[in-house]
């Protein structure tokens, strides 16, 4: 006899909807609730973003909301920094220190608060927070993580990977995949994976390490390190050589054909040849005369030599181009030494890439018009589709490098075509979007706002952030001549530089989920002594460092005033279009967080507390005329009341008095219920006219606008040449108002090139090679990554130990075995770990698992917890200092345009690690202490609590 | 000893496509998350912030490669119970608590009357029991035999919890006796395999094996790189007048 069991059990009291926060991928999910328990969260199947699967991490949720690593109450520090010796105070205690210390700064001289937030998801409201005080110096962690192709896209295209655009999953019959891209993003990538496995399309990776999606792709390309555009490069060449150029595209939607003044050692040569009113020309080839390159039907050529006006010369960006990348410096053969590609190889997918793009050409019968109202009966697809993220990211070439890689999808006409690569909305936008940051001499002021957002895009030297002498004007030196481009800030520089008062000291510090004192910041061992460093009278150097986590990382201990988060489930949330949209191709969306269980502890969510700060400090956009709070009722409040310009607001779904407005509206005072009731997101679809070709489809560009997407509806013409990029350039070579202080001018020269071009990551190109041989980078465990920490009981129990990973073949040539223990040296500093060795790694390049490694004392783990004891970090040996150039000048370890943290540029010697017979890793860091530490659990038996029948 | 009921009206199943796999172990942890208060609960985990953080689990995904150098491969390996037609696992029992269900072929253990004596563990060769240490009962798959048949889950989600999950769209649920099922007619297209069939276990979970990897973009190769295809790339001049030659078409913007 069978028993009979219960085939329809209770599964939940109540499931509410919400969005999760254990990535950046911001899915929607559905969390299951039992006796006021989480029983379960799986993925929302009406979700844009996941449509339903949701990933490891997701779905370990549970353990990230109830570890025992969760802070429990406001705390001031009474030891020393890094004692772990805390008071638990009141939140009224803990707001009003912070008001007085806010205060004072505001009042004197408001840039001394520097507020850099991190993995924050809300910085529209941050950043708003950081304009109102009045400090130009805010940022989140972009700077780190992806600015080179946030910008990289935003000055070619007007889009960029990941956020604003994604390949066309459905249609696409070639996907191209750069670098690390288990991380960004996670569930869409993967899913759309599934789709071209499904449709037999050809996926080929290209990165040093065969990882999890590198696995089940076609080809594996495991190029070397910071080399991407250099195969980028051959394989435009090859393009170039074979003809498989689509002039026509380019002709369209592209500045190809606009001419470039050809006048060296003038201040206009290399700026765009214009007419009076300021618009670029072309020679239109049937009337034979120079026309505006922005009207309709001009037959505009592509190459020659023609004379301006003035008698100046001048040649279309095409040539240009051409000269260049068809050049034999690009050459498959060229590269394929540097690259580890062999040029067979590239040569072959570059016909392959071609050859999806023109013989597999789609057309869908769908009418549109565009900019110019003529009106196409077909919509014509080269379906050819690419992803990029962190790999190219992270090295200081991956500005140019992005570039290259949109030049390539340029080039083959498949950017937000059928099959290509789309546009999320917002996206389109200006190229660059139309905001400067603000922050300039004489725009910082006590007791005044800044008059615009502290971050946007420069497009010449007259938009950077200096004094008169040239030098930089915030903390992070972003816009400045050392990181002129640098629309993300530059994060991981600003403890080096208050500490080292260069360019000037700060007062207050207020971070918010940044882990600097670790796994966020290069040189730990530099960044803690920076934390701790003293003045003669005794005093931090960083007088007040203020710090908001959910979690007690490795940064809690060096605060001095902590403010606890709640976590993911406890809070309101707003993922708004003003910010880092969660769009689809076919349609704009946004979404919202909504606390689903109480919190049990004395916390509050970061976003409640900026904005009851933001009335303490009678900051005016949170502040009513009569000095009452403009938004009592906190994030909730300000989601649904606050208005950035007039009608629009946080949340675009929903808007107006009546809450049938999309887009623009008046604050609708039951918007958050009606994004409860449709699952905690809106999307709006597009028409199908509107779907594709978005930069210059009339029907799009107009709806953008009336919608406030956009400020007006004219075409986005792609920059393959970057103007804003020579204006730095001839800045360079003395032209101009805002010329750089003379030592930075060769590095400007250089690197600011109006169409990209590939150079040797600094850090390998100013040691020598045989000293450090290796490369070093590290991927992310898609069960881990961004998940804050690998203190998840269920998470941990997958990887509580990162190993260094290394090509068996190599290792086995250097005497190595699985498990050896070995020192890694680079030129500041060495790190003891253990080996593993693989097949799937490019032979030159070492890799681990970032952020696996913790300190000792941290994240609610026991002292002997593999994180500690054999797991480690690479950011130790990587600096955040360039070596010293002429003149003593040390840049950051940065891109050089964007100021994108370089931490993928890292070189290494291996070594084994004779006569250390200790199983551990090292450099080893004092444990920290937290207060107030429960005791954790030795055994979990999650879920007891839901059985009808107890044990 | 367990009997095994002569025949199951259905044979419900797993079918994995190890091509799609890519070992991101969303399949695992929601598994962990739905059983650990389902079914099976807890699942318990020992020294879960310690130097040793263990547990039960019901599903695990092994990453190896397989060759050397160029010619390697790497794989991503979901392993579960598998649910056999003849499983020694149940016929080992010595109390019948590990059974095979005559409705859908499910193989469950009894944690009512499981002793954990853990015999079925050294019967499987799969390596698919896990016993608990906590509670002292042998834990395996269920199928999520308690989603499936749930009239308070809307149909769609009658799944297991790791399918429900899989990003990538690698699993896949039904029942592999009926011929005209999708998952059937899946294993039929993609040469879907039973794992290790020579010991006869007849697994109802199937295995799809990884497809050929494509060299090439799936089209016939064009002559585009060695043969002239264009009257301009046929005019005298250097490489680069040629290529302007040929980019000198009249092209209206």
């Amino acid at each position: 006899m069978e028993p009979t069991i219960d085939r329809s059990p209770d599964v939940a009291d109540e499931i509410k909807t919400t969005t999760c926060y254990m990535c950046a991928c911001r899915c929607g999910i559905r969390v299951f609730l039992k006796n006021g328990d989480v029983r379960y969260i799986e993925g929302n199947r009406d979700h844009p973003v996941n449509k339903g699967v949701l990933c490891g991490k997701g779905s370990a949720g549970i353990m990230q909301h109830y570890a025992p690593s969760r802070l429990t109450a406001p705390l001031k520090r009474v030891g020393e920094r890094g004692s772990g010796d805390y008071e638990e105070i009141s939140w009224e205690e803990a707001l009003s220190l912070a008001t007085e210390w806010l205060g004072e700064v505001r009042s004197t001289d408001p840039r001394k608060l520097a507020l850099f937030t991190g993995r924050d998801q809300s910085q529209a409201l941050t950043g708003w927070w950081a304009s109102q005080f009045g400090t130009p110096n805010f940022a989140a962690h972009g700077g780190f993580c992806s600015v080179n192709m946030a910008a990289g896209g935003l000055y070619t295209f007007g889009g960029s990977f990941w956020e604003f655009g994604e390949p066309d999953w459905e249609k696409t019959e070639y996907f191209l995949l750069f670098g690390v891209a288990e991380d960004h993003a996670s569930n869409p990538i993967k899913m759309g994976l599934g789709k071209l496995k499904e449709r037999g399309v050809k996926v080929a990776a290209v990165n040093p390490v065969r990882s999890g999606y590198g696995a089940i792709a076609d080809e594996w390309i495991g190029i070397k390190p910071g080399t991407d555009g250099l195969f980028v490069a051959a394989l435009i060449h090859e393009l170039f050589e074979a003809r498989t150029v689509d002039l026509d595209y380019l002709v369209r939607y592209t500045n190809a054909p606009w001419l470039v003044i050809q006048a060296p050692g003038t201040a206009d040569d290399g700026l765009f040849a214009r007419d009076d009113e300021g618009n670029p020309l072309v020679h239109d080839s049937t009337s034979g005369a120079l026309k505006s390159g922005l009207l309709p039907d001009v037959a505009p050529a592509l190459n020659g030599e023609f004379e301006l006006a003035d008698g100046k010369k001048a040649v279309p960006v095409f040539q240009l181009m051409a000269e260049r990348y068809a050049s034999g410096v690009y050459s498959p053969e060229r590269v394929a030494a540097q690259t580890g590609v062999p040029a067979e190889d590239i040569r072959r997918i570059a016909r392959e890439l071609a050859e999806a793009a023109f013989e597999k050409e789609i057309v869908l019968d769908v009418e549109w018009t565009d900019w110019a109202g003529r009106t196409h009966d077909k919509m014509i697809g080269r379906p050819v589709s690419m992803h990029a993220m962190r790999g190219i990211s992270a090295h200081s070439n991956g500005f140019n490098t992005c570039r290259l890689i949109h030049l390539l999808q340029i080039l083959l006409g498949s950017i937000d075509c059928p099959g290509g690569f789309r546009y999320k909305p917002p996206y389109p936008k200006a190229i660059p979007p139309h905001l400067k940051p603000a922050g300039k001499l004489g725009e910082v002021a006590p007791d005044t706002p800044l008059p615009g957002a502290p971050l946007g895009f420069v497009e010449g030297p007259e938009d950077l952030l200096v004094d008169e002498a040239g030098e930089p004007l915030r903390i992070d030196k972003a816009y400045s001549w050392d990181a002129p481009v640098a629309a993300h800030g530059l994060m991981h520089m600003v403890l080096n530089n208050a500490a080292k008062k260069d360019p000037y000291g700060i007062d207050v510090l207020l971070m918010y989920m940044a882990n600097m004192s670790w796994n966020s910041s290069m040189n730990v061992p530099g960044v803690i002594k920076y934390l701790t460093d003293k003045e003669e009278d005794g005093s931090y150097t960083i007088p007040k460092i203020i710090y908001s986590d959910a979690y007690f990382s490795e940064m809690v201990p060096y605060a001095d005033l902590i403010l606890p988060d709640t976590t993911y489930l406890e809070r309101w949330d707003c993922i708004s279009l003003l910010d880092r949209p969660i769009s689809e191709p076919d349609g704009p969306a946004d979404s919202i967080r909504q606390p689903v269980v109480t919190p049990d502890r004395d916390v509050r969510p970061f976003q409640d507390v900026m904005i009851d700060l933001g009335s303490r400090l009678k900051l005016p956009g949170f502040t009513n005329e009569d000095g009452s709070a403009k938004y009592p009722g906190g994030y909730p409040d300000y989601i649904v009341n606050h208005e950035r310009t007039p009608g629009v607001g946080p949340l675009a779904g929903w808007r107006g008095e009546d809450g049938e407005s999309f887009g623009k509206g008046a604050p609708n005072p039951d918007q958050l219920e009606r994004y409860i009731e449709n699952g905690c997101f809106h999307k709006h679809h597009l028409e199908d006219h509107q779907l594709y070709f978005k930069h210059a489809n009339k029907g799009y560009l107009e709806w953008a606008q009336s919608v406030g997407f956009i400020g007006s509806a004219d075409p986005v013409v792609f920059q393959l040449y970057s103007e804003p990029l020579q204006k730095f350039r001839l800045a360079a070579q003395g032209h101009g108002a805002q010329l750089p202080p003379k030592h930075h001018r060769r590095r400007i020269e250089m690197f600011f090139d109006p169409l990209p071009f590939w150079y040797a990551p600094f850090e390998g190109a100013s040691l020598d090679e045989s000293d450090f041989p290796m490369h070093a980078i590290t991927q992310r465990p898609m069960h881990m990554y961004h998940s804050w920490g690998s203190q998840n009981a269920w998470l941990r129990q997958i990887t509580a130990q990162n190993k260094l990973f290394m090509n068996r073949e190599r290792a086995e040539q250097m005497d190595l075995a699985d498990n050896d223990w070995v020192w890694i040296y680079s030129h500041i500093g060495r790190v003891k770990a253990q080996i593993a060795l693989m097949e799937g790694v490019n032979p030159h390049t070492v890799w681990t698992w970032n952020a696996i490694g913790k300190r000792k004392g941290t994240w609610g783990l026991d002292n002997d917890a593999p994180e500690a004891t054999k797991g480690f970090l690479l950011n130790h040996l990587i600096s955040e200092l360039l070596p010293e150039r002429d003149g003593g000048y040390r840049y950051s370890n940065s891109d050089p345009i964007t100021g994108q943290a370089a931490w993928y540029d890292l070189r290494v010697k291996i070594e084994k690690a004779e006569g250390d017979a200790a199983e551990e890793s090292l450099p080893r860091f004092e444990p920290l202490h937290r207060p107030n530490q429960k005791p954790r659990p030795d055994e979990l038996e999650f879920g007891a609590q839901f059985r009808e029948t107890p044990l | 000893m367990t009997t095994l009921p002569e025949t199951t009206q259905k044979k419900l199943g797993l079918v994995i496509d190890l091509d799609t796999c890519v070992g991101c172990q969303a399949c695992v942890t929601s598994c962990k998350e739905w059983n650990t208060g389902g079914y099976s609960a807890p699942l318990t985990d020992q020294d879960p912030y310690g130097a040793d953080p263990h547990g039960t689990w019901l599903n695990r995904v092994h990453a190896y490669e397989v060759g050397d150098g160029a010619k390697s491969q790497a794989v991503h390996f979901p392993r579960s119970c598998l649910h056999c037609e003849e499983p020694d696992c149940v016929t080992v029992c010595p109390t019948g608590a590990s059974y095979k269900r005559e409705e859908d072929g499910i193989v469950l253990v009894n944690p009512d009357t499981c002793i954990g004596c853990k015999l079925c563990s050294w019967a499987c060769p799969y390596g698919a029991r896990e016993y608990d240490y906590k509670v002292g009962v042998m834990r395996k798959c269920t199928l999520c035999v308690d989603r499936i048949y749930n009239d308070n889950l809307p149909e769609e989600d009658r799944v297991p919890a790791c399918v429900r999950a899989c990003p990538t769209g690698a699993r896949h649920f039904g029942d592999v006796a009926d011929p005209q099922s999708d998952v059937s007619k899946l294993v039929a297209d993609r040469e879907g395999y039973d794992l290790m069939a020579d010991f006869g276990y007849k697994p109802q979970n199937k295995y799809l094996p990884p497809r050929p990897k494509r060299n090439g973009s799936g089209v016939q190769a064009i002559e585009t790189s060695d043969e002239p295809t264009t009257k301009a790339h046929q005019t005298p001049g250097s490489a680069l007048e040629k290529l302007f030659s040929w980019a000198d078409q009249k092209l209206s913007r």
